[in-house]
Parts: C-alpha cells; sequence; structure tokens
C-alpha cells in the first residue's frame, strides 16, 4: 500500500456509475439524433467553459487502448486543448496524438478537422449552449415544447433578421441545422465552414454541454441539413488566399498579425492539418517546406 | 300578462304578396332602474300595415312614441309584445322575435334607416359614408361613387366637403349626407326619422322628389315628417299613433 | 346551410373558477364566419377569463369550447393535441393583446414579426416574406422604411397596428382582442378602431373582443355580452343593448359614458 500514490483516480476521472449513467445518455442521444438528452453533469475539476461537457463524455467513451487527440480552435497546442490531453494522459493513462488519422476520440473546441474522419473515429464537440432557439425563446419549458412539436418558425425569424441586418446570413459560427429531417440542433460555436462536414460523416459525433447539463448526438451517416432560405442558400466562408504555409485551398484559415504595421498572414486553422501538407511538400507563399514545424507546436 | 298579450303570441298570419311591413299588438315600456325602477309606457297595441310603393307617416304629438316605433321596426329598440313582421324576399321574418343575425341581415338587404343624426365615424370621408351600402350590395366601387356623386348634388352638398369626414359638418349638411346614404340603394323598406328637419326648403323639395322616386320603384315607406308640407306631399296615408298610447 | 350560417365558434356551459371564487360562470355563445362579438364588463367582470378560455389558454372547470375546423366539423378544442392547438393558434387564429410587449416579440424588426407566422406555416423565400410584410405594414399604415426597425422604437399606437399586422397576414378566421386601444390616447384610438373596422370587414374575419369602453364596442361590434361577476347578463344587437338597455347593470354601464 505504501507504494500507491498519495491520490488514485479512477480510470479517466470518473467513477463507473457515473459513466454509466453519461453512456446510457449518450445512447438516447444516438437513437435520437439532435435531441438534447439532460443528464446529470458532474463538477469536474476544471471551471465551467472549459470543456467539462465534452470532457464528461470523453471520460464515459474512453477505453484503455483509445487515442486521444484535443484540439482547441483547430489547434492542439493551445492551454485548453493541452490541459484536457494532459488531464487524461494523468487519469486515463491512455494514448495522445495531434494526428488526425490516429485518433480513435477527438474531442474539439470550436472547429472539425479538416481531414475526413472515419467509422473508427469519435468526435466530442464541448458545447457552451446547446439551445438553438434560446436567442428568441428564453423559456427553457416553451424551447422543450418547440422541439418536441417540431415548431422551428423562430428559427428562421433568426436567419431573416440577419439578412435584414445585414443583406445575407450573417451568422458565421453556431449555424443552426436540421438533423435527420426532425430536430433543429446547434453544432456549438464551430464555424460554419465546418457545416457540411457533419453531414453523412462516417464519424459518430457526440456534443457535451456541462453547464447546462445536455448530451446530443450526431449518428454515423446521418443527413445534416444547414437552415436556409430559397432565395439567400447557405454558403460556407470562402477565402481569397490558399494557406500562407502549407498552400491549401478550401480550408479554414486563421488570421495571424505579424507586426504592428499591418503585417499579416492567413494559415490553415487546423495546425495538424497544415503540418501534414507541409510534411508531404506542399508550401504555401510564407511557408518553408518539409520542416513539419508550425511556430509553438506541441510536442506529444 | 294579460290573455291578450299571450293571443299576439299566436303565429301571425303570414304577409300577402304587396305588405311590406306588418306591425300587430306592439308594446313597450322603458324601466328606468337607475330611477328608482320608474316604468315609462311607450306604445300599447300599435298595429298598423305599410304596402310596397307606399309610404305611411307616423303621426301625433312629440313622445306619443313615433320614434320608437320606427326604431322597434328597425331592431333597435326591443319590443315587450307583439309582432313585427317584415317580408324577406320569399320569407317573413318577425323582427320581434329574430335573432342579432338575422336582423343584421335584414339591415344589410332590405331595410334602412335613415336617423336624424349622423352617426360619424372617425376618418371616414362623406363618400365612403355614403357609398357604404353600395358597396355590401358588391356594386363596383366607381359605379358606386358615381351614384353618391349625383346624389349629394342633388342635395346641394358643396362639392369641395364630399371628401371629408363629415364630423365638423353643419346639422343640415351632416342630415344631407345622411339621407344620400340611406337613398343610394335599393332597399325594400324605407324608415325616415324626420328626414327633413334641419333643411331649409330647397333641399327639403329635393328630398321630397327622392322619396317619391323610392315609392314609384315600389319601396315601402314608414316616417316621421314633421313639416306639414313635406308629409302632405309624399305620405299616402297617417297612422296615428296616439290611439296606440299607452295609460300610464 | 351555408357556411355562413354555421357557426364557427361554440362555447357551452363555459366556467371557470380560481380555487373557490369563480371567474366566469355557465357562460354560452356562438360567433358565426365574419362576425364581430364584444364582450363588455368592468375589470373583474370576467371578460378577460372569458377571452382566456375561448382561445384555449386557460383550462375551463366545467363547460367547453368548439370549433370548426377545416373538415367542416366541430371539435372540442380540449381534444385537441398541442401540435393541432398550435397550429390552429399560427393560422386560423389571432390573438392582438392591449400590452403590445406580450403580442409582439420585442428584439425582432417589424418585418421579422410580420413574417414569423408565415415562417412558422413554412414560408422559405426571403423575398417573398419580405414583399408580404411591406404589403401588410402598409395596410397598416406603417411606413415601409420601418420595415427593419424593431417595435422597441414604435410609439403605442404603431405597435397595436404592427401586432394587427402579424396577426393578419396568415388570414385567420377568428382573431381574439384584448383592449386593443386600452391605453392609448384618444386620437390614436380613433386611428386604430378605424383600421381595426376596415380590415375586419375587407377580410371577414370574425372578432371576439373585450373591452371595457361601450364606444369601442359600438364602433366594432355586431352584437353585445355584457358581463357581471363572471356571468352574461345581457346579450344581443350592439345597437339594441345600447339604446335599449334593460338590465338595471346595463343601463348604469350605459348611463356612465358620454355618447357612447
Amino acid at each position: 500500500m505504501s507504494a500507491m500514490p498519495a491520490i488514485t483516480y479512477n480510470f479517466a476521472y470518473l467513477d463507473e456509475q457515473t459513466k454509466r449513467m453519461i453512456r446510457r445518455a449518450i445512447l438516447k442521444a444516438i437513437a435520437i439524433p439532435g435531441y438534447q438528452v439532460p443528464f446529470a453533469s458532474r463538477e469536474m475539476p476544471m471551471p465551467y467553459g472549459w470543456g467539462t461537457g465534452g470532457v464528461q463524455v470523453t471520460a464515459a467513451i474512453l477505453g484503455a487502448d483509445d487515442v486521444l487527440k484535443v484540439i482547441d480552435q483547430g489547434s492542439d497546442d493551445t492551454t485548453n486543448a493541452v490541459a484536457i490531453r494532459g488531464f487524461f494522459q494523468a487519469t486515463a493513462g491512455v494514448a495522445t496524438t495531434t494526428r488526425t488519422e490516429d485518433a480513435t476520440v477527438i474531442q474539439t473546441r470550436h472547429r472539425i478537422p479538416e481531414a475526413k474522419l472515419s467509422a473508427h473515429q469519435v468526435l466530442v464537440y464541448q458545447v457552451p449552449i446547446p439551445e438553438p432557439l434560446r436567442f428568441l425563446e428564453p423559456r427553457e419549458t416553451e424551447t422543450r415544447k418547440l422541439h418536441a412539436l417540431a415548431d422551428y418558425g423562430l428559427m428562421h425569424v433568426k436567419l431573416y433578421e440577419d439578412i435584414s441586418r445585414h443583406g445575407h446570413i450573417a451568422t458565421t459560427y453556431a449555424y443552426p441545422v436540421s438533423v435527420a429531417g426532425r430536430y433543429v440542433m446547434d453544432p456549438s460555436p464551430i464555424p460554419k465552414f465546418d457545416n457540411p462536414k457533419m453531414d453523412d460523416s462516417p464519424a459518430l459525433q457526440l456534443f457535451g454541454a456541462g453547464r447546462e447539463q445536455r448530451i446530443y448526438a450526431i449518428p454515423p451517416y446521418t443527413k445534416v441539413v444547414s437552415l436556409d432560405f430559397e432565395d439567400h442558400p447557405f454558403r460556407v466562408q470562402s477565402f481569397d488566399k490558399p494557406c500562407a504555409l502549407c498552400g491549401a485551398e478550401n480550408v479554414y484559415l486563421d488570421e495571424v498579425i505579424l507586426d504592428d504595421k499591418g503585417g499579416r498572414m492567413f494559415v490553415c486553422s487546423d495546425t495538424d492539418f497544415c503540418d501534414s501538407r507541409r510534411a508531404d511538400g506542399h508550401q504555401g507563399e510564407m511557408g518553408t517546406a518539409g520542416t513539419g514545424t508550425t511556430p509553438g507546436k506541441a510536442k506529444s | 300578462m294579460t290573455d291578450l298579450a299571450f293571443s299576439h303570441a299566436a303565429p301571425p298570419r303570414p304577409l300577402n304578396g304587396h305588405v311590406m311591413l306588418r306591425a300587430s299588438g306592439l308594446a313597450k315600456t322603458f324601466t328606468l332602474h337607475l330611477r328608482d325602477g320608474v316604468r315609462l309606457p311607450v306604445v300599447d297595441g300599435a298595429s298598423f300595415e305599410v304596402a310596397k310603393g307606399e309610404c305611411v307617416a307616423l303621426g301625433g304629438p312629440s313622445g306619443a312614441g313615433k320614434s320608437s316605433i320606427l326604431k322597434m321596426v328597425f331592431g333597435n329598440y326591443r319590443v315587450d309584445s307583439g309582432s313585427i313582421l317584415i317580408a324577406d324576399g320569399h320569407e317573413t321574418v318577425d323582427v320581434a322575435r329574430a335573432a342579432p343575425r338575422r336582423i343584421l341581415k335584414l339591415r344589410r338587404e332590405r331595410i334602412c334607416y335613415v336617423s336624424q343624426f349622423l352617426r360619424v365615424i372617425p376618418r371616414v370621408s362623406t363618400l365612403d359614408i355614403v357609398t357604404e351600402p353600395l358597396r355590401l350590395d358588391g356594386v363596383p366601387a366607381e359605379e358606386a361613387a358615381r351614384k353618391a356623386r349625383d346624389l349629394l348634388a342633388r342635395l346641394n352638398l358643396p362639392e369641395r366637403l364630399w371628401a371629408l369626414p363629415p364630423a365638423t359638418f353643419s346639422g343640415g349638411e351632416q342630415q344631407r349626407v345622411n339621407v344620400a346614404r340611406g337613398f343610394i340603394a335599393r332597399r325594400d323598406l324605407l324608415l325616415l326619422d324626420e328626414p327633413t328637419a334641419s333643411l331649409d326648403a330647397q333641399n327639403s323639395a329635393a328630398v321630397v322628389s327622392l322619396i317619391s322616386e323610392k315609392k314609384a320603384e315600389g319601396t315601402a315607406l314608414l316616417g316621421i315628417f314633421h313639416d306639414a308640407q313635406v308629409r302632405e306631399a309624399v305620405a299616402d296615408r297617417i297612422v296615428d299613433v296616439t290611439r296606440f298610447g299607452a295609460s300610464t | 346551410m351555408s357556411m355562413v350560417d354555421m357557426p364557427l365558434l361554440v362555447a357551452e356551459g363555459l366556467t371557470k373558477y380560481y380555487g373557490a371564487r369563480p371567474g366566469c360562470l355557465e357562460v354560452d355563445l356562438e360567433v358565426h364566419p365574419g362576425e364581430v362579438l364584444a364582450i363588455v364588463g368592468e375589470s373583474g367582470s370576467g371578460k378577460s377569463t372569458l377571452l382566456s378560455l375561448l382561445a384555449t389558454e386557460l383550462a375551463p372547470t366545467s363547460g367547453r369550447v368548439r370549433y370548426r375546423m377545416g373538415d367542416n366539423a366541430l371539435r372540442d378544442l380540449a381534444t385537441l393535441t398541442e401540435a393541432e392547438r398550435r397550429l390552429l393558434l399560427r393560422t386560423q387564429w389571432g390573438f392582438v393583446r392591449q400590452n403590445a410587449e406580450q403580442g409582439l416579440r420585442m428584439a425582432v424588426s417589424a418585418g421579422g414579426n410580420v413574417g414569423e407566422r408565415l415562417m412558422a406555416v413554412g414560408w422559405r423565400n426571403y423575398g417573398d416574406i419580405r414583399e408580404e410584410a411591406t404589403g401588410w405594414l402598409s395596410r397598416v399604415e406603417i411606413a415601409s422604411d420601418r420595415i427593419d426597425d424593431d417595435p422597441r422604437a414604435f410609439s403605442g399606437g404603431m405597435r397595436q397596428r404592427l401586432q394587427i399586422a402579424r396577426n393578419l397576414v396568415t388570414r385567420p378566421r377568428l382573431v381574439f382582442m384584448d383592449e386593443p386601444t386600452g391605453g392609448l390616447d384618444v386620437s390614436v384610438q380613433a386611428r386604430l378602431l378605424d383600421l381595426i373596422r376596415s380590415l375586419v370587414a375587407d377580410l371577414g374575419v370574425a372578432v371576439i373582443i373585450v373591452t371595457h369602453d361601450l364606444a369601442v364596442a359600438r364602433l366594432l361590434s355586431h352584437r353585445i355580452m355584457v358581463m357581471r361577476r363572471g356571468r352574461v347578463i345581457e346579450t344581443g344587437l350592439t345597437d339594441q343593448v345600447l339604446d335599449d338597455p334593460r338590465e338595471p347593470y346595463t343601463q348604469l354601464l350605459v348611463a356612465s359614458v358620454l355618447a357612447a
């Protein structure tokens, strides 16, 4: 006994009863695509807003032979991603990776990886506000009724307001989607650029909201449609230039300020994707081929 | 109630071909609850007929109940007992018992009431007020407006007033608007409550000729005419209301 | 019988108790297509309770309300599913409230307020929704350049007119109105009343309007029901009840206002 560390955790921190409870919620969520299943969210050793919902979902599905990747805004090396990866290394001892294709479980905040996911992968989203109707209807009792009755006119009022104010649908993230032709769902604050990736994805997609105590899901190969108007159809953002480092086109780019004289560049938001491309010899106008390093990239 | 009152409840005789209106045994008493329930009898046992193409004047001094009788015929006042049969095409309606919706239908299609005073609706122009009965009949707006302009011109209402709401008009002007509205459409029964009360001789004469035209068209008219000359000119018969006087 | 001869809404023995206190007692009524029925009485007379019962916002303690559905059959509204009830509310019915903040989405533009019911019944073309909303704003005399302003920037009269447009846009068959002119200046009231009067006549919509203002009842309604202490004490043609009131209480009401 004296050889034991001062503190021991159950595998992946949560006790088995809690994990079972969360798994039941996940199974229900998969059975009813897009429906928000309430669950008894636990206190986690991190503050709300740091991904407590996603962490609980990940903890409930993680097995000893899983390979975990954690990204925040597409990057593996931000504080939030590093902290959560470290948390599961410490509490579950699972292998971690930054390579999308090597991961079996990917927890994400605000992005879907650029690389196409496959059927052996699970994408776990961290969700701050799960209710897509909250913008116009503050009463939870009423939003539940609206979901139950598929009474979604209100969702289009929000889009109408966008067009009337900006001339186009100005919602660029957390863009509402209809899942399997039934429930309207908030895809968490991912850019609408990523919305088409949810549609018909081979990977299981799970969404966890810790503070709001909701879990919802998109099962593999499910129809996911972004809401729009006939004369203002849904469109993803497009970028004028390719990634400055790897030259990729049709990917989501982040703006990086280079100096205080207005210098800036646009680079892949998905750091792993950018690194892989450069390792394969692709090169953008400001990048160097083959180094495989992005400034500040995490070493795992 | 007396036995006599019960006899009024028996099914009234149906109207034959030429009778437009038949009132039988009309009785009406106002009960003023705010004045310790004092009862004001108006008429008791009023009976008369008006035939198609006929103008009948209600006669008698003021306070004898002439206006009340007109209002009962229009369904504006309730009837305590008796019946008021009005021919409605092939049907006969008893205004004393008819459901509100039936009376409204009768008012839309058969009866027009020209009151002494115009009830002004805010913001509605004179032309719109006058053409309304025609528009309810489905007459095209332009044709209705043309008829209204003709009538208003005959009644010497200055043209500059036609587009204005009559709220600020003089009594005589308002009365002519009212007369125009009452005479513009074809109705089987016209009820006239002193249609010339505020009019000068010239305009009274215009109203007299309008009434004569209505009679010639087969319209039945029942009216109160204080002006003896007008009454002489238009009335075929005078029904003296004092003989229906209710005993106090 | 033609459609017009068949009642649209039928209430029988409608009763509501709040605990032991009666809100509304044994009310029977019928409303036909295109008919305007005014329910008058002082505050506490039960008229607002009755309106809520008719509009299925309150459940009666006893009695029932039936409505003629699209298939022409009278349905007991208590047997509707919530989905059917809501569909009815946003397609065939309207509700204009005294307090515009309860009847409008105050954070949504005028166009969005008018368009909401269209979107709720499946309109998905922005241009069409916009055009329909613009047309309705002009019908209620709101300048088309105000379409993107939200109602917080509107005067009391404009808010009520916007509520009317928002309700009439789906051409309902029945509109409930709860003191629609309450709290407005007299001149603003007159304009609103005239607008309601002509829209109701043009569209042939049936209206059940609750008001304590007999002048409003006279101007808008065909028939009137006088309520006191939860009961209907007098009913009939509007001009008949107001010009020849029979009940002591109705006589008092009529005598209490100037030239109603």
